[in-house]
């Protein structure tokens, strides 16, 4: 056991889990915005939009994620020549932060319109009879309820993105995962123990977003 | 008693990344106690591990299929299973494979795990660049340069620790070595760095000569035949190698594997000195 703690200690854990924290913090505020919006298009009165909010939504939460981070490092960049910067990680990061928020909105969008499910359609009809249009009502009136009612989905999203961070170990982010290979591709000795510390590295990081969103999502509750 | 908990552990582990998809072995309920011999090789390198549909082709294959000949397996009876890097150790620990040839560098650290006989060859660490690039002519070299490697690899290591130090090397890590190639096919890297023998399986992979071996290695890379700590077939294993060595044939799947890559193995260190067993 003190022999597998020098060993970990030679590997800086902390910034491999920084990265996968910057990770999950860009992409989930670039992904709730985009959510947001694809949840407004989704009830919005114009057909078109909601067909297009729907569409995007369908897409990208059927296609894996692997699968849009391999399409962003292997097409995007190298023959769309989308290119965030000319170093390398700073390219692969921001790239990554691209996959896991257009992913991730749908997710978003799809909580956030459960949110709004949970508003009775009567504060719809009030808001369009004092004679607020649909940017207004919707502003106004039905997301600050809509957004109380989807606290816990939005945690739940929040948590998976988290995880999901690790995938970007496809698009050569050194983050945990990658760094978890590489200790074990040294110390295959330790493989269990290696195991064990990223997941508990996880669970550390994971349990408060759990918690929080639990005690806001009762406290918040709309009673109705 | 030791032993049996880790066991048991290494096996729920290993089960664990079944259920997950992660490992393509299907068969673990193959430990090789019966009649068949089941040999870990990876899947994905050209010229050393190589599944093409239902044939698997490569020095490593060749070399695996000479030992369980003379171990006493016929050739129906040697089943092949993926064994990728990280898996390596786990599936051994869980007795889901009697040997594993994929690669697989002696260290301190894996001999505490596992027992290795061999090695069968040495490989050194080189670059691969296009075959028109005249400035790469070693790690030296490498100033300025994009250079790809597979995550998490000691290749990829060696260069971060040795050569990265200010030197502006700008190391991009993807998950394969096809990854590397295809972004060093379409420009986007300089060169691709591994084991030579890998490099070389590759670039024969790409056929019409594109790419081209530096030739210039510098690491020493043993690779061993993996097999489950206190297993009893290492002399057996070293034996039949010897043969190998003495009868052409290790030659011949050398020669097979290299032909026309314009790489040739170190024929200071191969064929190499076998490890004695334990």
């Amino acid at each position: 056991m003190a022999d597998f703690l020098d060993v970990i200690t030679t590997y800086n854990i902390p910034a491999a889990y920084w990265v996968n924290l910057k990770l999950a913090f860009f992409s989930t505020v670039i992904a709730l915005t985009l959510g947001l919006v694809l949840a407004m298009m989704r009830i919005s009165p114009i057909p078109s939009l909601r067909a297009l909010g729907a569409s995007y939504v369908t897409l990208m939460r059927n296609t894996p994620l692997t699968v849009i981070m391999v399409f962003a490092v292997l097409v995007l960049w190298p023959i769309f020549g989308v290119n965030f910067s000319q170093n390398f990680a700073q390219n692969f990061f921001w790239l990554a932060v691209l996959s896991l928020s257009v992913y991730h909105a749908s997710f978003f969008c799809e909580a956030i319109r459960s949110g709004v499910n949970t508003v009775p359609v009567g504060q719809a009809e009030a808001a369009r009879a004092i004679g607020l249009s649909f940017l207004p009502a919707a502003r106004l009136v039905i997301m600050p309820q809509a957004f109380r009612g989807a606290i816990a989905p939005l945690g739940n999203t929040i948590i998976a993105l988290i995880k999901n961070t690790t995938v970007a170990a496809a698009a050569s982010v050194a983050e945990i995962s990658i760094l978890m290979r590489e200790m074990i591709e040294n110390n295959g000795n330790y493989v269990i123990p290696i195991f064990l510390t990223i997941a508990v590295g996880f669970v550390v990081i994971v349990i408060p977003v759990g918690m929080a969103t639990t005690y806001l999502s009762q406290k918040l509750a709309v009673s109705r | 008693m030791r032993t049996t908990t880790h066991r048991a552990l290494a096996l729920a582990a290993t089960s664990a990344l079944v259920l997950a998809g992660c490992s393509s072995d299907g068969d673990s309920d193959n430990d090789g106690s019966g009649d068949t011999l089941t040999i870990g090789i990876k899947f994905d390198q050209p010229g050393l591990g190589f599944k093409d549909g239902e044939e698997y082709t490569g020095f490593d294959v060749d070399v695996a299929r000479y030992v369980a000949d003379k171990l006493g397996y016929a050739e129906e009876d040697v089943e092949f299973v993926e064994a990728i890097s990280a898996n390596r150790e786990t599936m051994l620990e869980g007795d889901q494979v009697d040997m594993i040839f994929a690669t697989y560098s002696i260290t301190e650290e894996r001999d505490e795990v596992v027992d290795f006989a061999g090695p069968y060859f040495v490989a050194g660490q080189d670059l691969l660049v296009r075959a028109d690039e005249t400035d790469i002519t070693g790690p030296d070299t490498l100033e300025g340069k994009n250079l790809c490697s597979v995550s998490g690899s000691t290749s990829a290591q060696r260069v971060k620790d040795t050569y990265d130090q200010g030197t502006g090397i700008n190391l991009v890590e993807q998950p394969g070595y096809s990854e590397c190639l295809s972004l060093l096919t379409s420009g986007q890297v300089d060169a691709v760095t591994t084991d030579d023998i890998i490099l070389a399986g590759l670039a024969a992979e790409e056929g019409s000569g594109a790419m081209k071996v530096v030739g210039n290695p510098f690491s020493e890379e043993r690779y061993g035949v993996g097999i489950p700590e206190g297993s009893d077939q290492c002399q057996a294993i070293n034996d039949a190698l010897t043969d190998m060595f003495e009868d052409g044939s290790w030659q011949e799947a050398l020669d097979a594997a290299t032909t026309g890559t314009g790489f040739t193995p170190n024929a200071e260190l191969n064929p190499p000195t076998l490890v004695e067993c334990k």
